[in-house]
């Protein structure tokens, strides 16, 4: 905790207080925390902080930024990290992964080198294997159980500060 | 379900307000002045009420407020009944509650216990988490005192402080161990540049590295200490000494180079060490215990990669390996989230492309195969060349060998001549790889599939030139044998002639005036091997780190600083930054680590080279990789991939030990050197241990035991056994493959299920489509009666055709604009829909239904 606090002050030193007793209510924006190294490559870092923020725009707080951390962290249990990452990948917030937001991830994993049609088929086949209740897009059921038996999700889905 | 769905509801703002202040009341004295802020910023979360929270968070949070219930609830009883008691007497208020509640507040501690320890696992906001975290940790702080009964509440207090302290110390050693275990924090800062996959060859190195100063920590300390602290001293021994002939230059750098000199007469070596029964005043058994240290070496290493290789196994199974997840997994997990370098990132991105390329290719070819005699004749073509090498490179390796021989024969030969080996070892270690991988281009197989051919013919390649160079050391053996025969003889008869004269002098005790130097001796074959070993690795570390210092290093030294005065980007173009070979590194490390087994037992010290190697090159490739390389473009999984790692390494491990299982059980050691000498075979030190030492009927039963008649059947009882386990194993195989495919079948089953209803959904919504309209238009009535005589058919349709329908149909429920058009091989009369349309292109959609996001489940099925 002590090091992350030290990373979150060190984003924004005039704004961030060294010492949180009095509790002050104080947020960085978006673009700072993406800046950071470790997440400056991910092609999801937007995505990542907007839904790990309290208000949904993309500001956090010490609390939520902590709360990213340790949600990404090697010691969070498969179901948490599940949770995080199908709001991750959940696009448009809906509670739904629908096509639209497989097509989002899927030009954000590949920077836009597939064509149209490449794009479209992956996707169909994306929802033909994980959708179990044959609604055309997954929901949170889908998505866990699809993502249960993955068998390197753990190992990649977290970030080492 | 239901208690908290009330709860839930009772759970009103007003409420809420009411109890939180109460509770503020309650917890003043163990709230800190943070805890006002977070009662406040929580209100303040819940005012909101987040509607983009998931389902399963809210009824987290209403199993929360239902706690939270309960607990109000519960101080408000005992509020009441510490004002009811108190007028009694203020004392005695905690004895005075009645049994039930006691066991009710127990129970609820326990809770709020439970809730602690795992509040890190619910996906709850972090200001949520830390509130509901201070308000547990307040009551049960509070409550806990209550529960021991007057008396016992001191010891009761005191002991639980004392588990908290001891869960903090436990905490705190957990730390120290995370910190203890070596490299890790150079590994992680290698995986957070690199991704996994580098990682787990550094890992690999590390879990080599523990085996390996297990075995050092063996010999060093069982044999070779013991022989330097209480064998007889150097020069005290011919075995012991520099022959005088070599004393000159035995100080000599190139010739301690060369393993001679002083270091061949050391304790590194087999030849080194007496074989005098008992040494020093502790009559320790130095030759027992240098065999059973060799063979333990052994023992220790299988049952260690044995071990692993069964752990891995069972994290593989547990993983499962059902394939219905190719896209989604490749969709969701393929990031790798530790990826903070800006190259790599390129690189993964490069590969996720490729990879997601390729299996669209797969999907799409999985059933068309042409041109398949082309192709095979292709990999034939390949295989035979692959082969021709194999060959080609072992006969090379003989006749070098073989050469060296004649060398060392002759007199002042030069340093060529005497590393010729070890040099074309190493060059046809460098070379082949890359030629091999050129040749599989020919073969055209999947990258995975491919990799693994490859790394199985390197294997096949060094193990090839492994076993030629011992077949050629045999040969040099069986020569030495021959030519000791004859120094034996000479010895006997010197040694003789010396005897006859002391003892003509009379004087049968007084040393022999014979310097130990001067003996004649055997060329003590044991040591000649061991030195070859040695050799053998010294060259192959070198060779490495002069590999990574040239091909990684000054390349990228180059590339980087040239690069700004060149006529093409260097960094982009053909030099470009060397990759991180991991399959190449990998299978080094296992070779050489097939060189240590094989050499310990003639070169004890060889182990302790081999970890100092691995110390070295933890750091210099750590640096390497930082500094020089760019991660392999082509990524394949750490996970899978080590259990094969571990498979080529037993695999070594088991053809190491042949030929030191053939040197001990057929070959006669040498008769002047080593702790073996004058005994016809190595083994033949535990039976005299066993005549010897222990008593006579223990030899008795050895000798029964050691009969052939117990140890065939014991052989024949071990391979039943074996087969007997390998049937079971196929069995449960065999099941499991069923079970997946039962699972598999009711998934489909339920699929096609759902589909069938999807598939009418489609039906109905077109009619309900059709049925709004219809209220303007003339033209409906007559095609919904089209429809409603098209959809029986359309129900009907068994499982095959009735799931393309329902993929397609399927998006209708969700997606709306495009999927309104139904798949035509399903839909006979798919024209009039279409035809529909166009009247009301800008008419919102169906009416009756909810515009909301949640369209989904079960839409169909109320409306109609």
């Amino acid at each position: 905790v002590y090091r992350l606090h030290g990373r979150y002050h060190e984003m924004a030193p005039n704004v961030v207080p060294m010492d949180y007793t009095r509790d002050p209510d104080v947020k960085l924006p978006m673009q700072l925390i993406i800046n950071m190294p470790e997440l400056k490559e991910n092609p999801f870092k937007e995505r990542i902080v907007e839904s790990f923020s309290e208000d949904g725009e993309g500001s956090l707080s010490f609390n939520d930024f902590v709360d990213m951390f340790s949600v990404l962290s090697e010691m969070a249990p498969r179901e948490l990290k599940a949770i995080y990452a199908f709001k991750i990948y959940d696009f448009n917030t809906d509670n739904f992964i629908c096509k639209s937001d497989l097509e989002k991830t899927l030009n954000k994993l590949t920077r836009e080198e597939l064509t149209a049609e490449e794009i479209t088929l992956v996707c169909e086949k994306v929802i033909e294997e994980a959708d179990m209740d044959g609604d055309g897009k997954l929901g949170f059921a889908d998505f866990e159980n699809m993502i249960s038996k993955a068998p390197d999700f753990l190992s990649t889905f977290h970030i080492r500060i | 379900k239901d208690k908290e769905d009330d709860e839930n509801k009772e759970d009103d703002s007003c409420s809420q307000q009411n109890r939180a202040s109460k509770r503020k009341s309650y917890q003043r004295k163990n709230s800190d002045r943070k805890k006002a802020g977070e009662e406040g910023s929580r209100q303040r979360e819940r005012g909101k009420k987040t509607p983009t929270k998931d389902q399963k968070e809210s009824e987290n949070k209403g199993r929360k407020t239902n706690k939270k219930g309960k607990e109000g609830e519960n101080k408000q009883k005992k509020d009441r009944k510490n004002s009811t008691t108190s007028a009694f007497s203020h004392s005695s208020d905690e004895e005075s509650l009645s049994e039930e509640e006691l066991a009710m507040l127990m129970e609820q501690v326990e809770q709020k216990k439970k809730l602690i320890s795992t509040m890190r696992n619910k996906p709850w906001r972090m200001v949520k988490k830390l509130s509901v975290l201070r308000e547990a940790q307040a009551f049960v702080e509070k409550f806990e005192g209550a529960l021991g009964k007057g008396k016992g509440k001191k010891l009761y207090a005191y002991k639980m402080m004392m588990a908290k302290k001891w869960v903090k110390f436990k905490r705190d050693f957990d730390n120290f161990k995370t910190q203890c275990i070596p490299w890790e924090m150079k590994i992680k800062e290698v995986e957070s540049h690199f991704g996994s996959s580098v990682a787990s060859y550094f890992i690999f190195l590390r879990w080599m590295y523990g085996v390996n100063l297990v075995l050092f920590g063996l010999i060093f300390g069982l044999v070779i200490i013991p022989e330097v602290l209480m064998g007889m001293p150097y020069g005290s021994m011919p075995r012991k000494t520099v022959p005088r002939a070599e004393q000159e230059t035995a100080m000599d750098f190139s010739v301690l180079w060369d393993f001679e000199g002083y270091i061949k007469y050391s304790a590194l070596f087999y030849g080194y060490y007496n074989n005098q029964r008992t040494i020093g005043w502790l009559k320790y058994r130095l030759p027992m215990a240098y065999f059973m240290v060799g063979i333990s070496v052994f023992g220790y290493s299988l049952m260690v990669v044995i071990r692993s290789m069964a752990r891995n196994a069972n994290e593989s199974t547990a993983d499962g390996d059902d394939d219905n997840f190719i896209f989604s997994w490749k969709m969701f997990t393929s990031w790798d989230y530790l990826i903070g370098n800006p190259e790599t990132a390129d690189n993964k991105f490069a590969s996720i492309t490729t990879s997601f390329k390729e299996s669209i290719v797969d999907e799409q070819e999985s059933n068309k195969d042409e041109n398949i005699h082309l192709r095979r004749f292709l990999r034939v073509l390949a295989n035979v060349l692959i082969i021709c090498c194999l060959c080609g490179s072992g006969y090379l390796i003989y006749f070098v060998v073989k050469r060296s021989q004649t060398f060392s024969k002759m007199q002042n030969v030069g340093w060529y001549e005497r590393n010729e080996v070890e040099i074309v070892m190493s060059l046809l270690g460098m070379f082949c790889p890359p030629l091999f991988e050129t040749i599989a281009a020919l073969e055209n197989y999947h990258p995975r599939i491919g990799l693994k051919w490859q790394l199985g013919r390197i294997f096949a390649l060094f193990l090839g030139n492994l076993y030629t160079f011992l077949l050629a050391l045999m040969d040099d053996v069986n020569e030495k044998l021959a030519e000791e025969d004859v120094v034996k003889n000479i010895t006997r008869w010197t040694l003789l002639g010396h005897y006859n004269s002391s003892v003509g002098n009379g004087s049968a005790a007084t040393p022999p005036p014979l310097d130990p130097a001067d003996v004649p001796r055997g060329p003590c074959w044991e040591t000649t091997v061991g030195i070859e070993f040695v050799r053998l690795t010294v060259s192959d570390i070198l060779v490495t780190y002069i590999t990574i210092l040239v091909g990684d290093f000054i390349r990228a030294c180059f590339v980087r600083f040239v690069n700004y005065c060149w006529c093409w980007d260097l960094e982009a173009g053909f030099p470009s930054y060397a990759e991180f070979d991991i399959s190449g590194n990998v299978l080094g490390l296992v070779f050489n680590q097939g060189m240590i087994w094989m050499g310990s037992f003639y070169a004890p010290g060889l182990v302790g080279i081999n970890v100092l190697r691995l110390l070295t090159s933890m750091y210099f490739q750590c640096w390497a990789v930082m500094s020089s390389n760019v991660p392999h473009e082509r990524v394949f999984k750490a996970s899978k991939s080590n259990n094969f790692y571990m498979g080529l390494l037993l695999l070594i491990l088991f053809l190491s030990l042949l030929p030191v299982a053939y040197t001990i059980m057929s070959l006669p050691p040498s008769f002047d050197c080593g702790p073996f000498s004058g005994k016809k075979r190595m083994y033949e030190v535990i039976q005299e241990t066993i005549e010897l030492d222990f008593p006579l009927f223990v030899a008795k039963i050895f000798s029964y035991v050691a009969n052939p008649g117990l140890i065939i059947p014991a052989i024949l009882l071990m391979i039943l056994a074996i087969y007997y386990l390998n049937a079971v194993a196929e069995a449960y195989q065999r099941a499991n493959a069923e079970l997946k495919k039962k699972m598999q079948m009711q998934r489909e089953e339920e699929k096609n299920k759902r589909n069938n209803k999807a598939s009418t959904n489609p039906v109905l919504q077109d009619l309900e489509d059709l049925l709004t309209p219809s209220m303007k238009s003339e033209s409906q009535p007559k095609q919904r009666e089209d429809k409603k005589i098209e959809s029986p058919n359309k129900i009907s349709p068994d499982g095959k055709q009735g799931k393309p329908a329902a993929v397609d149909g399927s998006p209708m429920t969700s997606g709306r604009g495009a999927a309104f058009t139904p798949p035509p091989h399903v839909f006979v009369t798919q024209p009039p829909t279409l035809g529909v349309r166009p009247p009301y292109p800008g008419q919102p959609r169906p009416r009756g239904h909810p515009m909301g996001p949640v369209p989904g489940r079960g839409r169909g099925q109320p409306g109609y």
